[in-house]
């Protein structure tokens, strides 16, 4: 498979503290890079630096290099185009507070679309997609927020889908969901794999286990351990994945 | 000892609880007081003088008889003028200042200068609009002068109120907006302003009712003694609500009391319906955001 994004010695800290230190990892295309790790490892940091959303932290200082397809992300693309391609799933749902719709909408809507027919069109496709279409068709203009949580959550993902991005990161998208809203978010990010490629985050190991092609284990910053999901839970390379696995730490 | 001493301590907190209840709804009824009671003196005063005419026609007969028309009008245009200018001048610069500018010593001194602008006399904006609006700048007494001068006076109350309302809103709306490739004026001009609104709202209710009362401000630079006419043009002079109040009981002799509270029932249930308005808009706008 082609390599949809590639790291170089990415180091991220914040005034002194070092959240990431020379990470090097490539992200294939249409795959799920399962991301793990125990609290204050760096994930979420490593993630709003592939979309470029650490920008707003005014004391973030990054080194290294990302490529999007080749193109370095910080300069050699647009903030705007970046997180057009690589968009965000929190780890709460953040409905707007607007209708369904509009929520769906919002994105194709920002970057010019206006014809109401391929808006409906685009809610309706970018719904299916992510299994909540059947659940919301009968009351698109009511609001976001009356959703239940893993409803909403899904409506984040539905509002992605509808700016066409190549590349979707998950930051926990699941830790706020019962059991069976979470495997809904599951399937959902199997469904997209055909033509998206996904970085689920997540303090879930067995999470990482049902849905990641491959994971990635971080450490105080360090990227520890990347393989095959299989490969990595069941002969860990590494004695801090195994130890983390194991339960012995984290 | 620890069973005995839980029913003793819960006691004596219930205690405290209605102590403290008491003196909150003295204190609370205490700020009421007042106000009912200057309404129901206006009321009782001055509703005898109102009726059609009194709101309707020009004053006459130096100003003893005969309607405050020309005021009522005067106090609009200039509460309108005053809007116009304060409120996008206000909302921008909060914008400016809670979405756009770094922390630096510059913005520092902003602030510390709309604070301090909050505080100035009205007198000191009337003087300041009479030499810069009304000399300097040769706009001569006018509704435009009188219109700024005032815009100046309440623009704290909007910038401060704007602000507050901007950084009300959640910091997850920004990102979620902006994670989506959406720019950072769209985010704040279709997630951040719209949320922001109820609060820009109550900024403009205060400005408003600020604009409509004061007297100093408009003394120098806009309001006319007795002008039993409409202004022909924003570059004209005109009569308004608490110059005229002012007049009427300081400067003519011999007017009877029932003008004069009628002229202040006028006043302040024009500023109330204004209020209205704000608040009733305000509240459409609350009941359709769900957070
Ligand atoms: N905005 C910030 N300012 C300062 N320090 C930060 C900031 N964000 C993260 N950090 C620090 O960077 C380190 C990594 O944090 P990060 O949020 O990336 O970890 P995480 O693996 O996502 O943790 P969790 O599992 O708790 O979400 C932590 O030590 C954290 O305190
Ligand atoms: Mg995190």
């Amino acid at each position: 498979m082609v390599d949809k994004i590639v790291i170089e010695n990415l180091c991220i800290d914040y005034g002194g503290v070092h959240a990431l230190k020379n990470v090097n990892l490539c992200v294939k295309e249409h795959e799920i890079l399962g991301v793990i790790g125990p609290a204050n490892s760096g994930k979420t940091s490593f993630l709003r630096a592939l979309n470029r959303l650490n920008d707003l932290d005014i004391s973030s200082r990054l080194s290294g290099s990302i490529r999007l397809n080749g193109k370095e992300i910080n300069r050699e693309m647009d903030v705007e185009e970046v997180r057009k391609k690589v968009t965000m799933v929190f780890a709460l749902p953040i409905p707007l507070p607007m209708s369904i719709f509009d929520n769906v909408a919002y994105g194709p809507r920002r970057h010019g679309i206006r014809d109401r027919k391929q808006l409906a069109e685009i809610v309706e496709k970018s719904l299916k997609e992510a299994f909540l279409w059947d659940e919301v068709k009968d009351r698109l203009a009511s609001s976001g927020m009356k959703l239940s949580g893993g409803q909403q959550q899904r409506l984040c993902i539905a509002r992605t889908l509808a700016v066409e991005p190549e590349v979707i990161l998950y930051d926990e998208p699941c830790s706020g969901l019962d059991p069976i809203s979470t495997a809904k978010v599951e399937d959902a990010m199997r469904e997209l794999k055909s033509r998206y490629t996904q970085i689920l985050v997540t303090n879930n190991v067995k999470q990482a286990a049902r849905v990641g092609d491959r994971v990635a284990f971080f450490l105080m910053g360090e990227l520890v351990e990347i393989g095959e999901a299989h490969q990595l839970f069941t002969s860990p390379k590494d004695q801090r994945t195994n130890d983390y696995l194991t339960g012995r730490f984290g | 000892m620890k069973i005995r001493a839980k029913p003793h301590f819960s006691v004596s907190t219930q205690t405290q609880q209605k102590i403290a209840f008491t003196l909150l709804g003295i204190a609370s009824s205490l700020v009421v007081v007042p106000v009912i009671v200057i309404f129901a003196i206006l009321i009782q005063k001055g509703w005898p003088a109102i009726n059609w005419q009194f709101l309707t026609t020009m004053p006459r007969m130096g100003m003893r008889a005969g309607g405050i028309f020309p005021a009522i009008m005067g106090t609009l245009y200039l509460v309108g003028g005053t809007i116009v200018v304060a409120l996008p001048l206000g909302v921008l610069a909060a914008i400016y200042l809670v979405e756009y500018a770094r922390r630096n010593f510059l913005t520092r001194m902003i602030e510390v200068a709309i604070v301090n602008l909050a505080g100035v006399p009205s007198v000191v904006y009337g003087l300041f609009g009479m030499g810069l609006f009304v000399i300097y700048l040769k706009m001569g007494v006018s509704i435009v002068a009188g219109a700024l001068t005032l815009a100046i006076m309440i623009l704290p109350v909007i910038i401060t109120s704007t602000k507050e309302a901007l950084q009300s809103v959640p910091r997850s709306f920004r990102e979620a907006s902006l994670a989506l490739g959406v720019s950072k004026w769209q985010t704040i001009r279709y997630v951040v302003l719209p949320n922001a609104l109820p609060g820009i709202l109550t900024g403009t209710i205060l400005g408003i009712s600020r604009a409509a009362g004061e007297t100093a401000p408009i003394l120098f630079t806009v309001a006319a003694f007795y002008l039993p006419r409409l202004p022909k043009s924003i570059f004209d002079q005109c009569m308004a609500l608490p110059y005229h109040l002012y007049v009427l009981s300081t400067q003519v002799p011999n007017v009877k009391p029932a003008l004069q509270y009628g002229t202040a029932l006028v006043l302040v249930g024009m500023v109330f319906l204004l209020n209205l308005v704000a608040i009733l808009v305000r509240s459409h706008i609350r009941s359709r955001k769900q957070w």
